[in-house]
């Protein structure tokens, strides 16, 4: 049934009906309003989860741990610092191969303190080893909590996931959501069956010590987990396509690429701007296309390679930069189309909630159709 | 041996982990000088260190990681680091 629901909640009504058995979080901006509803659904009996309260995200993601080790299905939501401080045990997590969901309400990292919102949180951690989701618009929000649990707990999987959005432009916004119901739900998602859990009876300990001797082959099986997700994200997200049609079999989706010169490729909400300034430049005959990523781990190199293969130039947008290198989108991308000729450059926008606009969006094709880029785009020239 | 998923492990795994490959001094107990008193044993923090049937002690070799620390607090001296050729 659509309703027109502010994103957070329509998060937080898509994760109660994924029934976690174990939710714990601490509240920061933009994260807040989903960890109080979900709070209120365990206060309120509309969701039989436990809600562990805790003194900060590193207590938060650690009691998940042990909640998912126990065998529960299990969820946080945190956002830039408090993502941050979770550094150490989203590797724990990755490595324990927990399926632990977690939403990020993307936001810039300080300092200088920034509640706004861009990406470099959940791209700072793209190496820890759990699968990043990320959302366009509230509905795909939504869904892809769900798709996420489908995914993470398969037993060729076993990885924890971030299911990524831009904080305050979709977490705080009121848009029209499908809201599925329990019935739904619970017949595309089934009960949580782990693969090995703690139990008193038949003790088992989680993450131990590897020697040398055995230590990288265990990066290695994270790693093929990773690239088995592509085949199981596209697999669940059919199913998710015939049951509630919508279709999240695609790692990548391409928007009036067919015949395109000019390809852009980003990540989030910022899509949907995009989508907008290419319906005006078509108009003005400017034959301009977007890819947009809606899976950054594991990253789809071969099928960005594929999606790209004819066009004339790429602008990759990066609402993040690897401080001394470029936007991490744009590495991975130039990386897909290694040994084609096809010019890759990267901008950087949008960082610290800086707002993008479809003339910005215009400015930034004429940009590279001149072969001008990998640079900060927008800088105010007064300031530096 | 297949990898277990996520490095988990059910009691007694760590005898798997044969430490004695990381020793660098080996320690070698001389019986004449030895009292019987088994503080190498209990202060041994790999627990190797075990009494035989006339109660003299001698650590297992396969776990020892010649820390040292039963040769420093041997009270007879009885006990030599002596580097191993491997």
């Amino acid at each position: 049934m659509m309703e027109i629901t502010e994103g957070s909640h329509a998060i937080a009504e898509a994760v109660r009906l994924c029934r976690p058995q174990v939710i714990s979080a601490y509240p920061i901006t933009p994260q807040t309003h989903i960890v109080e509803a979900l709070a209120d659904f365990v206060a309120n009996c509309q969701l039989d989860a436990e809600y562990i309260t805790v003194e900060n995200e590193l207590s938060a993601l650690s009691a998940c741990i042990g909640a998912s080790a126990a065998g529960s299905r299990t969820y946080s939501a945190t956002t830039s610092q408090g993502l941050a401080l979770m550094f150490e045990v989203c590797f724990n997590a990755a490595g324990m191969r927990l399926p632990i969901i977690m939403s990020i309400a993307n936001r810039a990292l300080g300092a200088p303190l920034s509640i706004w919102n861009d990406q470099q949180d959940s791209i700072s951690l793209r190496d820890s080893g759990w699968l990043q989701f990320y959302a366009e618009d509230n509905q795909e929000a939504t869904d892809l909590h769900l798709l996420a649990y489908k995914v993470a707990e398969d037993h060729s999987i076993q990885l924890p996931a971030f299911v990524c959005f831009d904080g305050f432009i979709l977490s705080h916004t009121y848009e029209p959501v499908d809201m599925l119901t329990q019935e739904d739900v619970d017949k595309y998602l089934p009960k949580f069956n782990p693969y090995e859990r703690l139990d008193a009876a038949d003790p088992i300990s989680f993450g131990m010590y590897a020697t040398p001797e055995y230590y990288p082959e265990f990066r290695y099986e994270m790693d093929q987990a990773q690239k088995r997700a592509k085949d199981v994200i596209a697999k669940a997200g059919k199913e998710f396509g015939t049951m509630f049609g919508r279709d999240y079999s695609a790692l990548i989706e391409g928007y009036r690429l067919e015949d395109a010169d000019t390809a852009i490729v980003a990540m989030g909400s910022i899509c949907g701007t995009i989508k907008d300034a290419i319906d005006e430049m078509r108009v003005e005959g400017k034959k301009v296309g977007l890819l947009k990523i809606r899976v950054f781990r594991p990253f789809p190199s071969e099928e960005i390679a594929k999606m790209l293969s004819h066009v004339k130039r790429v602008a990759v947008l990066d609402k993040n930069i690897s401080l001394g290198a470029k936007g991490a989108t744009v590495i991975e991308v130039r990386d897909a189309l290694y040994g084609s000729s096809i010019p890759v450059k990267g901008y950087v926008l949008g960082l610290g909630g800086r707002d993008v606009r479809k003339k910005d969006i215009k400015e930034i094709v004429a940009l590279s159709e001149k072969g001008q880029g990998d640079i900060f785009y927008g800088l105010r020239k007064e300031l530096i | 041996m297949a990898l277990a998923v996520g490095c988990r492990a059910r009691p007694g795994k760590a005898r798997d982990n044969k430490t004695g490959s990381w020793r660098v001094f080996k320690p070698v107990f001389d019986h004449e000088k030895c009292s019987k008193c088994g503080m190498c044993s209990t202060l041994c923090p790999e627990g190797c260190i075990h009494e035989d049937a006339e109660g003299f002690f001698d650590p297992d070799y396969t776990y020892c990681k010649g820390c040292g620390i039963c040769a420093n607090e041997c009270p007879k001296e009885a006990i030599a680091m002596k580097q191993e050729e491997k």
